[in-house]
């Protein structure tokens, strides 16, 4: 038994190697698959965080009259955050309203001298409430239409953003669908390219098969060498695609990070290594080795 | 030790069913040298084919050491199959394996220790004359070479049987005479030999047993049997 395992990873070794262009060709196809399953997986996380920056710019704002005690917006804040809608409120004081505006304009003189005629604070405290999604806006506006508030709610601005929040949504959402439908279609035409190439390899041998069948070999020790060729090609083929993605990523990165302030791919791939090692292997050795078994079954038959 | 009954062949083809074998009945006994002679088309490849189990009678019954072929499960076919050596037309060598790796995979197919299949396969390297042709690929050898490397692959494990179908159909006339030598040796080393072939004048020099095929039928079984159509 032990022998006869030897013998098929040695048989296996000497196939790849003696094929030569055909073990190449095949590696090739795999390397675009494995590299495609590879940017499938990191767009995926790319995506998501592209997806929850633009989501992060929908929020409403709730501006409260300068009468509104401090005291009463945080109650409400505290009111609003057990809404299960909710995902993230802030709140901003008139003083950091008119600091942050002193902040930004302090170089337009014209701004500024207005600000001065005006005279005091005019700016009012906010509240800015965000939701997970952007049905939910909804139900936080219609929590501030409680006559309770009259007194105290200057404006909530939900009305006005809602068309350009529902956008924002529907265009994300969009998005992500878009991304696993192309994601499939991508994966499926891959696995089969390199499926088809094993098969047009593994035809050349088909008379070499039946041989070995017509000589008294089993079918495992048949089947064997080409299940080690196919895995040893996916080997090669992941080791080659992981330094291309590795090189791809720390070259990136900066030029990345400077057009996506935030998205650092070389940080990610740093942080994902094991799983990207893990993916690429399973796609590489997996192909090579299902492909083998699938395209040698029919020969086996004599 | 082969036995033939009533064998019928028929392959059924998209418009007229073709009969390769009309009721053939026949027995082998064990170390006997016997030719099936036959025009082409005469049905000798495919009676080889039946006795590989390669294809399966459409009706009758092949009984090789007691066991009824129809009987073997397809998994326990390469066990079968291990009882026979067998040489082709095209000598069917592996092109990616040395001379050696060709020789030797049935002795790891049989699950031979390395010592054995040094030991063997050099011995039988020997007898075909191919000692200095063992890393050589099969396209580095010339043709009678390569059906010597095939007889070689065929012999290794000592098999029951060697069935040879038109061993010397694509060698010239030197080269015959030297295959047909080897194959005499080997029968005088007490293997039993079934050989097909349409070569007239290897038939004659034999003076072994002759069965003659025609149309699918055997027309003459002879034990000093001559070529005649």
């Amino acid at each position: 038994m032990l022998t006869s395992i030897k013998r098929i990873f040695k048989s296996g070794w000497l196939n790849f190697s003696r094929d030569g262009s055909l073990s190449i060709a095949t590696c090739f196809v795999m390397i675009m698959a494995i590299s495609l399953a590879t940017s499938i997986f990191f767009l995926k996380d790319i995506s998501k965080f592209l997806i929850s920056t633009i989501q992060e710019k929908a929020d409403i704002s709730v501006y409260f009259n300068n009468t509104a005690l401090e005291e009463d917006i945080l109650n409400i804040k505290e009111e609003l955050s057990k809404i299960p809608e909710v995902e993230n409120i802030s709140y901003i004081s008139k003083e950091e309203v008119l600091d942050e505006f002193n902040q930004r304009h302090k170089d337009d003189s014209i701004l500024m001298e207005s600000l001065e005629e005006v005279g005091g604070n005019p700016f009012l405290a906010t509240l800015n409430i965000r939701a997970f999604t952007a049905s939910q806006y909804q139900a936080v506006a219609s929590f501030f239409e409680d006559p309770a508030f009259e007194g105290l709610i200057e404006k909530v601005d939900y009305y006005q953003r809602k068309p350009v929040i529902d956008k924002i949504f529907s265009l994300t959402s969009e998005a992500k669908k878009t991304g696993i439908v192309l994601a499939i279609i991508l994966a499926v035409i891959s696995a089969l390219v390199v499926f088809n190439t094993i098969r047009l390899a593994i035809f050349n041998q088909k008379e070499e098969i039946e041989v070995q069948r017509l000589v008294g070999a089993s079918n495992w020790f048949i089947r064997g060498p080409f299940l080690i060729q196919g895995a040893i090609s996916g080997i090669l083929a992941t080791l080659i695609c992981f330094l291309i993605v590795a090189l791809s990523c720390w070259f990136f990165s900066p030029k990345i990070e400077f057009l996506f302030p935030g998205l650092n791919i070389w940080n990610f791939f740093t942080s994902s290594f094991w799983v990207i090692v893990l993916i690429q292997l399973a796609i590489g050795i997996g192909l090579g080795v299902i492909s083998s078994i699938l395209a040698v079954r029919k020969y086996l038959k004599i | 030790m082969i036995e033939f009954q009533n064998i019928t062949k028929i392959f059924p083809t998209h418009s007229i069913p073709t009969l390769a074998l009309d009721n053939i009945s026949f027995e082998v006994k064990p170390k006997e040298f016997v030719s099936i002679v036959g025009k082409s088309g005469a049905g000798k490849s495919t009676l080889l084919k039946i006795i590989l189990a390669e294809e399966r009678p459409t009706q009758g019954k092949i009984i090789f050491s007691g066991q009824d072929l129809s009987k073997v499960k397809p998994g326990n076919l390469p066990q079968f199959r291990r009882k026979i050596g067998a040489v082709f037309q095209d000598y069917k060598l592996f092109p990616s394996k040395t001379t050696y790796e060709n020789i030797a995979y049935i002795m790891e197919v049989i699950g031979a220790t390395d010592e054995e299949i040094a030991r063997d396969v050099n011995q039988v390297l020997e007898i075909v004359g191919l000692e200095n042709k063992a890393q050589n690929f099969p396209n580095e050898l010339s043709a009678g070479e390569r059906q010597r490397a095939a007889i070689a692959r065929a012999l290794i494990h000592r098999p029951d049987v060697i069935l040879a179908d038109e061993p010397t159909g694509n060698l010239d006339p030197y080269n015959t005479l030297d295959i047909m030598r080897l194959f005499q040796k080997i029968h005088n080393l007490g293997a039993t030999i079934i050989l097909a072939t349409h070569n007239k004048e290897i038939i004659n020099s034999l003076g072994k047993r002759v069965i003659t095929l025609e149309g699918g039928r055997i027309i003459r079984d002879e034990e000093k049997g001559r070529f005649v159509l």
